[in-house]
């Protein structure tokens, strides 16, 4: 094993002379093969996996700070093409997650068109109830009724099959300020219920999940119910552009546990311009881009747990391998993520974090689809300034091509007609339809060579 | 000039003029779309004057050559026989001129075409008859093999390949098509050439010339001991070996017979030279069957189609579907609906060509197959002038971008009881943002409410009658706003 570049070096000088180029490249290769560790890519391996970091909550619940979000399950097709929940890789994906410390699972009943809750219930079943906590959402959007919201409320009891839940969140506040809060939330008198309802044990934790504005976020802070916890937006690309810190700071003066979401904003941190992905990477090639991401979030002391929606087994074990233990930022790091947020802003993609809330359009477009490809181009260089940009060709090619195969021709912003119904399920705010219409331009400037 | 050579330029000839057809990115068009122009009616019918002199000179010099090099039709006929002669050997014979059928179809030719029938003198058409196999049978081939490299760069995240869609453009130009293929195959397996020496009309007014032309097959009787092998290899059955006698309106010029004589006693030569004995050249067998099988593998070669896969989360979008149109809308550059149907003799490369989608082959009696364009596929747009570059027979002239954002080829209709902003109280506005000359603008609904939901005006004026608006229009399955055809097309 301890054969040196220079043996690689001799033997190539020796190949040399039988000739040519291919036997240049035949030692090269011998020369890494020797290099190689015991296993394979250490990216996709556990063997790295240590001891997961816990933080405490309130009511002295141990939480792992990698939490599970159970909003992006692997999907397969039923006999009739329906989309419907890959239960059996579900099942797998949270018995690993167990085995090797998660314990906090966040779910809610509108999550993938109503089958996250029951998805989850079912692999969650399998384990002894006092090994992990769970956490789901009132997402009494449509109907904010005392009726229904009581009734919403039971049914995840029914479909998560237990009989207390750990943390519950009134879904998504902030959006429509704080008349539309209080009328979800106040004037119906359901806050008094969940009060009782954690007063006689069903509820151990109550808080709320926030999108919205300063105003409203200190508003639901001041007033007269103790809250367990809040679940905020955090990450080091909302850090300073966005109310992040303020959030937190707030949250940290009142010593209220902090659920963060989004630390990878939809995967989008993980997803970075080729230039971004070199610098994160230059200077930790042992880290993946994302892990980046999940040590920035857990780098403050009041964040109790951090969420992620991990589809695939790689996502999981790169995250575990972050958090097992958690390695935290030196002040120079903080600051090199504060140049990267800061980097970031020159990649002018559209802040979607593909939870598709806004779906379905009425009008069949796929509206996630759309913005996802159009930051795929921004962060591939794929979307010239104009026919001078010396990419021009390439690039126009790489994004219509793209276009027609990320999106079928009926579902693409051509055909969004700004009906605006999309706007206001948007947590992120952003402007779907000036977005949609936006890109079209675009694609005809394009398509018409008169960019 | 043998055989060999023959073979060889027909092969050139069959297999660019074919991905002419099949080639949907156009980039062939521009280095060999002439390919399709020198074809013999459509260059009458462009009133093409010196291609159609160049193709009258070659028969007189060469005879028939046309018929065995240039006409995609007639070397089609000339691999089926191939093929038959390899079931069996010597399979011809001499046959009688049928020359008033000949003439008869000739005549019927002419006067449909004076009489504007266009679907008879497109079913006529040697070329055009081709095209339409190759786009009805074989362009699907073609496009399933090319989805299928689509599929494995979009693996490899390559932009080099993108997919098309495959769909049936017309029922009964496919119909058509299917018997076209499967009479002519047959006919030529047992017998070679006798579509081109009975029906064709284009080969009965070169049968006419040829019989003056300079060069011909000569029998030199000094040499010939009657045995018969060059009439029992003649496609054509134009060789009277009993009289030693060629019938030159008949003999399409594929020299097959100076190889079968075993004695030398057939030359290519002026008549009035007389024969000395040179040695024919061996024919390339091999290059030939290679040829032919590249031909089939690109044709067996097919895949499966590949399905775009739909998220749960999304509407179903239902098919648009064609509104009745009381004109029908034809491209930009076919001047007038009059000069179209002259012309077009239903080749069915301007569908092939179309990205849009937009073109395929109308079901009307007069004009079956002569294409006319429709919206709820794709629409005309604007960057797009294909079917003009490519037409070889003047229905579509030659335009670029800038005229063809200014001529009108009919003008849009609203529709008010199909328009979203009535039927779900939404506002929209798409066929406005869509206009590519501006002729829609959005009005208030209520003329006393400057703020209730806006309706679309259209100024048919301005209107080129694209179709961006009746394509994007979001009321399914019949559009809100759709275009009427124009019979005469105007530059605004």
């Amino acid at each position: 094993m301890d054969k040196t570049e220079n043996n690689g070096l001799d033997r190539r000088g020796f190949l040399k002379t039988l000739g040519a180029g291919i036997a240049a490249s035949a030692s090269l290769y011998g020369c890494s093969s020797e290099k190689k560790t015991a296993y394979g890519d250490p990216a996709v391996s556990d063997k790295a996996i240590g001891e997961m970091t816990y933080r405490e909550s309130l009511t002295g619940d141990k939480v792992s700070l990698l939490g599970y979000g159970c909003m992006r399950w692997p999907m397969t097709k039923d006999e009739n093409g329906k989309d419907i929940v890959d239960q059996e890789r579900v099942n797998e994906l949270v018995d690993y997650a167990i085995e090797h410390g998660v314990n906090y699972f966040d779910t809610a009943p509108v999550y993938l068109q109503g089958q996250s809750e029951k998805a989850t219930g079912i692999a969650l079943k399998r384990h002894p109830r006092d090994k992990f906590f769970i956490a789901t959402k009132l997402s009494n959007f449509s109907n904010s009724s005392f009726e229904n919201s009581k009734k919403m409320y039971e049914q995840s009891f029914k479909e998560m099959q237990v009989d207390y839940i750990d943390y519950y969140l009134l879904h998504s506040i902030g959006g429509g300020g704080v008349p539309s809060f209080r009328q979800r939330f106040v004037d119906n008198g359901i806050i008094d219920f969940l009060v009782k309802e954690r007063e006689a044990g069903r509820i151990r934790n109550l808080g709320w999940s926030y999108h919205g504005d300063k105003e409203t976020f200190l508003y639901v802070l001041d007033m007269d119910v103790k809250w367990d916890f809040v679940q905020i937006q955090m990450n080091y690309a909302d850090w300073k552009t966005n109310d992040a810190e303020f959030l937190y700071r707030e949250l940290e003066k009142r010593n209220i546990p902090v659920v963060i979401m989004e630390p990878l904003l939809g995967g989008r941190l993980a997803k970075l311009s080729d230039h971004l992905v070199g610098r994160l990477k230059q200077r930790r090639p042992d880290l993946s881009v994302a892990s980046w991401a999940f040590r920035f979030a857990g780098h403050f002391p009041r964040v109790l747990t951090s969420l992620s929606g991990m589809t695939y087994k790689e996502h999981l074990i790169d995250n575990l391998k972050t958090y097992s233990p958690i390695e935290y930022l030196t002040d120079e790091e903080l600051e090199f993520l504060e140049e990267t947020a800061q980097l970031m802003l020159k990649y002018p993609t559209i802040p979607c974090n593909d939870c598709k809330y806004c779906m379905p359009c009425p009008y069949g477009i796929d509206i996630p689809a759309v913005l996802l490809h159009y930051n795929k181009c921004v962060n591939e260089g794929n979307v010239p300034k104009d026919r001078q940009d010396p990419k021009y060709r390439e690039a126009r090619q790489a994004f219509l091509v793209g276009y027609d195969r990320s999106v079928p021709k009926l579902r693409q912003a051509s055909h969004c007609i700004g009906c605006n119904q999309c706007m206001q399920h948007c947590p992120q705010r952003i402007n779907i339809p000036r977005q949609l219409h936006r890109i079209d331009e675009f694609v005809e400037k394009l398509k018409q060579d008169t960019l | 000039m043998n055989s060999k050579i023959r073979k060889v330029l027909a092969a050139v000839f069959f297999t660019l003029v074919t991905l002419l057809f099949l080639d949907f990115t156009g980039t062939l068009h521009a280095w060999f779309g002439w390919m399709a122009k020198i074809q013999f009616l459509p260059a009458l019918l462009a009133l093409n004057v010196g291609v159609v002199a160049l193709l009258v000179v070659l028969t007189l010099v060469m005879g028939r050559i046309y018929c065995s090099v240039i006409c995609p039709l007639g070397v089609f006929q000339d691999i089926a026989g191939w093929l038959g002669k390899k079931a069996k050997k010597h399979r011809y014979t001499y046959s009688k001129p049928l020359t008033w059928l000949r003439y008869a179809m000739l005549g019927l030719f002419v006067i449909a075409l004076v009489a504007g029938v266009g679907s008879l003198v497109a079913l006529l058409a040697p070329y055009s008859a081709w095209g339409r196999i190759v786009s009805n049978l074989f362009s699907p081939l073609y496009l399933w093999g090319n989805n299928l490299l689509a599929h494995f760069a979009e693996q490899a995240e390559s932009y080099t390949f993108y997919s098309a869609d495959v769909w049936i453009k017309g029922g009964a130009t496919l119909l058509v098509a299917i018997f076209t293929f499967v009479i002519l195959g047959v006919l030529a397996w047992r017998n070679g050439r006798t579509y081109c020496n009975t029906i064709c009309p284009v080969g009965t007014v070169l049968g006419f010339l040829a019989r003056f032309s300079w060069l011909k097959p000569v029998i030199d009787t000094s040499k010939c001991n009657s045995c018969g092998l060059c009439a029992r290899n003649c496609k054509a059955a134009c060789i009277d070996s009993k009289t030693h006698s060629i019938d030159y309106s008949r003999c399409v010029v594929c020299l097959d017979c100076i190889d079968t004589c075993k004695k030398g006693a057939i030359r290519y030569v002026h008549r009035a030279k007389s024969a000395d004995s040179a040695q024919a050249p061996k024919v390339d067998e091999g290059r030939r069957a290679f040829m032919t099988a590249t031909a089939i593998a690109t044709a067996t070669g097919l895949v499966k189609a590949q399905e775009k896969k739909l998220d749960g989360g999304l509407a179903t979008i239902e098919d648009k579907q064609i509104p009745e149109r009381t004109t029908p809308i034809l491209p930009p550059g076919a001047l007038s609906a009059r000069n179209f149907h002259q012309h077009c003799t239903a080749c069915q490369l301007c569908v092939q060509v179309c990205p849009n989608q937009v073109l395929r082959p109308s079901t009307g009696l007069m004009n079956l197959m002569q294409p006319e364009a429709s919206y709820e596929r794709g629409y005309c747009r604007p960057e797009c002038t294909k079917c003009s570059e490519v037409c070889p027979a003047g229905a579509i002239r030659p335009i670029d971008r800038a005229e063809k954002s200014s001529i009108q080829v009919g003008h849009a209709v609203w529709i008010e009881q199909n328009c979203v902003v009535n039927t779900d109280g939404v506002s929209c506005g798409n066929c406005e943002r869509h206009c590519p000359t501006g002729a829609i603008q959005m009005v208030p609904k209520d003329a006393s409410n400057p703020r209730s939901l806006k309706i679309p005006v259209i100024d048919t004026e301005r209107c080129i009658g694209c179709g961006a608006c009746e394509n994007l229009c979001p009321s399914r399955p019949f559009s809100a706003i759709y275009v009427e055809g124009h019979e005469v097309h105007r530059t605004l």
